[in-house]
């Protein structure tokens, strides 16, 4: 859907001068027992007929995580303890997102490009809706991104991307531990003053692998047996541990 | 060691789960309390999510409080029969309080009632058995050695129909209080997320006037059964019970259990009670000051219809 959309813009592009030729490291991340985290490297090169002139180059790459919607819930006091008061529902937010440029993004992109594209945080999530429940619908965005960011899942490195010559670019993106499954979708924008020149996505595919595979599937597709099989484990594990602690008695 | 969990769908280290799980299967051992007060806060703090942390501690439980009562067995410090009588009092108090939980969510504000709750139950039962035990202790020693003499009031709870003998706790009493308590123990659990046992274990001291040898034991018995039919419940309807975070806390949890019920077998019921009622009031104020004190953060992000 998203990459219909993209393509559509596209077309609503200039002719295009100059392209994007941009390849992954890796487009398949499995997350195993023993998963810590992922780099992940993105590199290419702009490929052009006519020298490079004309307004400042910069390159931006973003890696967004599968959209869900999330409850943002602010405390106040009431009566002497600080309770949930106010909630807003915002109708989607990815669940990771990296940004990672060459330039600050301010100067990298317009805002209008921004707002066209959805490139920084803000305008990747949606908030349909939110400012007829409170007032300050704004706010509960930022506390959003701000939460996300201190957890690690929201990223923005305005010097993430080496540039060289105008032409070759490379970027690393580093997912953290703790990631969910879904399909990732990686972008990389080219862009001259701030207008975007041309567009590049392709997907990344984070899979649990394994045991992580088995007991997640079987979990979400046989609760019950699931549940007993987790009972009988853990009785199991009691009655060895009685068991082993008679022995060394 | 790090080790993604499946359906936390977080990366924490090994090493500090089995930690984690044999402090808090230390103290399950040693006041006969399922630990989940402890261990549930516990978790939402290395960044489990609550729900799944919820559910996985009620199967950590399981084994933890398995193990225990296997040592209490062989000891006979376990009230098969009044285990049996809370049991079913339990189970029904369970499902009526699921009930009410979900009624509760639909109304909001769960996780204040929860909060609550926990504060109210934690903070009157400590604070009564640290009085109760520091009183005993100042007897004990103004008496000297001197055997204590029976002192079994014979109160309303005694004189209540529908009488039965529990051997193992030497009573003679009506079957309706141990029901009563089992019951609310059950609801209370249910909407806790908790075995219950720092609140079954004064009871059955107070309430019903059992030794306190053989409350410990029965205690565990029946928070088995509760947090099992817990366990199954969860892992059917909200599929949060993540199995590879339930293996690591109990493999923790049942050594710790052991070496706890060692340690309570050779400490004054006294001494136990007043460390188990300073532990509950511990909690308390932690979570008191959580409701009191402005947090750091005034935002909290959480899927949509959880809570």
């Amino acid at each position: 859907m998203i990459r219909l959309l993209l393509a559509l813009l596209l077309l609503a592009l200039p002719a295009r001068a100059e392209e994007v030729v941009a390849a992954l490291s890796q487009d398949r991340v499995s997350i195993s027992t023993n998963f810590d985290g992922s780099e992940i490297l993105i590199y290419g090169a702009i490929k052009r007929d006519a020298p490079p002139g004309g307004p400042p180059l910069a390159v931006i790459v973003t890696v967004a995580g599968p959209e869900e919607p999330v409850v943002v819930r602010r405390k106040a006091r009431r009566a002497g303890i600080w309770v949930n008061a106010d909630a807003v529902r915002l109708s989607s937010a990815p669940s990771f997102y990296a940004v990672v440029s060459s330039a600050p993004l301010e100067t990298a992109l317009t805002r209008i490009a921004d707002q066209r594209w959805r490139v920084s945080t803000p305008r990747m999530i949606r908030d349909v809706g939110a400012a007829s429940v409170v007032e300050d619908a704004a706010s509960f965005r930022n506390a959003l991104i701000r939460i996300r960011r201190d957890e690690g899942a929201y990223v923005r490195d305005d010097a993430g991307v080496t540039l060289t010559d105008e032409t070759l670019f490379s970027a690393t993106v580093a997912l953290p531990s703790a990631l969910t499954e879904g399909n990732y979708e990686a972008r990389i924008f080219l862009t001259r003053g701030g207008r975007v020149v041309d567009v590049f996505a392709t997907d990344i595919f984070v899979r649990k692998v394994g045991l992580e595979r088995f007991i997640y599937v079987l979990a979400h597709e046989r609760p019950l047996v699931y549940g007993l099989l987790s009972l009988a484990l853990a009785i199991l594990a009691g009655w060895a541990a009685a068991g082993m602690f008679r022995l060394i008695r | 060691m790090q080790i993604y969990l499946p359906i936390a769908e977080v990366s924490v280290n090994a090493f500090l789960l089995l930690g984690l799980g044999g402090m808090v299967g230390v103290l399950s051992g040693m006041f006969g309390v399922g630990g989940g007060f402890l261990m549930t806060p516990l978790l939402f703090m290395i960044g489990i999510p609550p729900a799944v942390a919820v559910a996985t501690e009620a199967n950590q439980i399981v084994a933890s409080s398995f193990s225990g009562v296997l040592a209490h067995l062989r000891r006979k410090t376990v009230d098969l029969r009044m285990g049996t009588v809370l049991l079913v009092g339990g189970l029904v108090g369970a499902a009526a309080g699921v009930q009410v939980f979900a009624w509760l969510r639909e109304a909001g504000q769960v996780d204040l009632l929860v909060k609550l709750a926990y504060v109210l139950f934690l903070g009157v039962i400590g604070g009564l058995m640290f009085v109760e035990s520091l009183n005993a202790i100042r007897r004990a020693r103004q008496k000297g050695p001197a055997p204590r003499t029976v002192r079994r009031q014979r109160g309303w709870v005694h004189a209540l129909p529908l009488k039965m003998k529990f051997r193992t706790s030497g009573l003679y009493i009506s079957v309706i209080p141990p029901l009563l308590v089992g019951l609310l123990v059950g609801v209370l659990a249910a909407i806790m997320g908790v075995g219950g046992g720092f609140i079954m274990v004064p009871a059955m001291i107070y309430l019903l006037g059992m030794p306190t040898k053989v409350v410990v034991g029965t205690s565990l018995f029946q928070i088995i059964f509760v947090t099992g039919f817990a366990t199954l419940l969860h892992a059917t309807t909200n599929y949060t019970v993540d199995m590879l975070l339930a293996l690591l806390l109990l493999v923790g949890g049942v050594v710790g259990a052991q070496v706890g019920t060692r340690i309570g077998v050779r400490m004054k019921a006294e001494q136990l009670r007043i460390l188990l009622a300073l532990l509950v009031l511990a909690v308390c104020g932690k979570l008191a000051l959580d409701l009191l004190l402005m947090p750091s953060e005034l935002y909290s992000v959480g899927p949509e219809g959880g809570h």
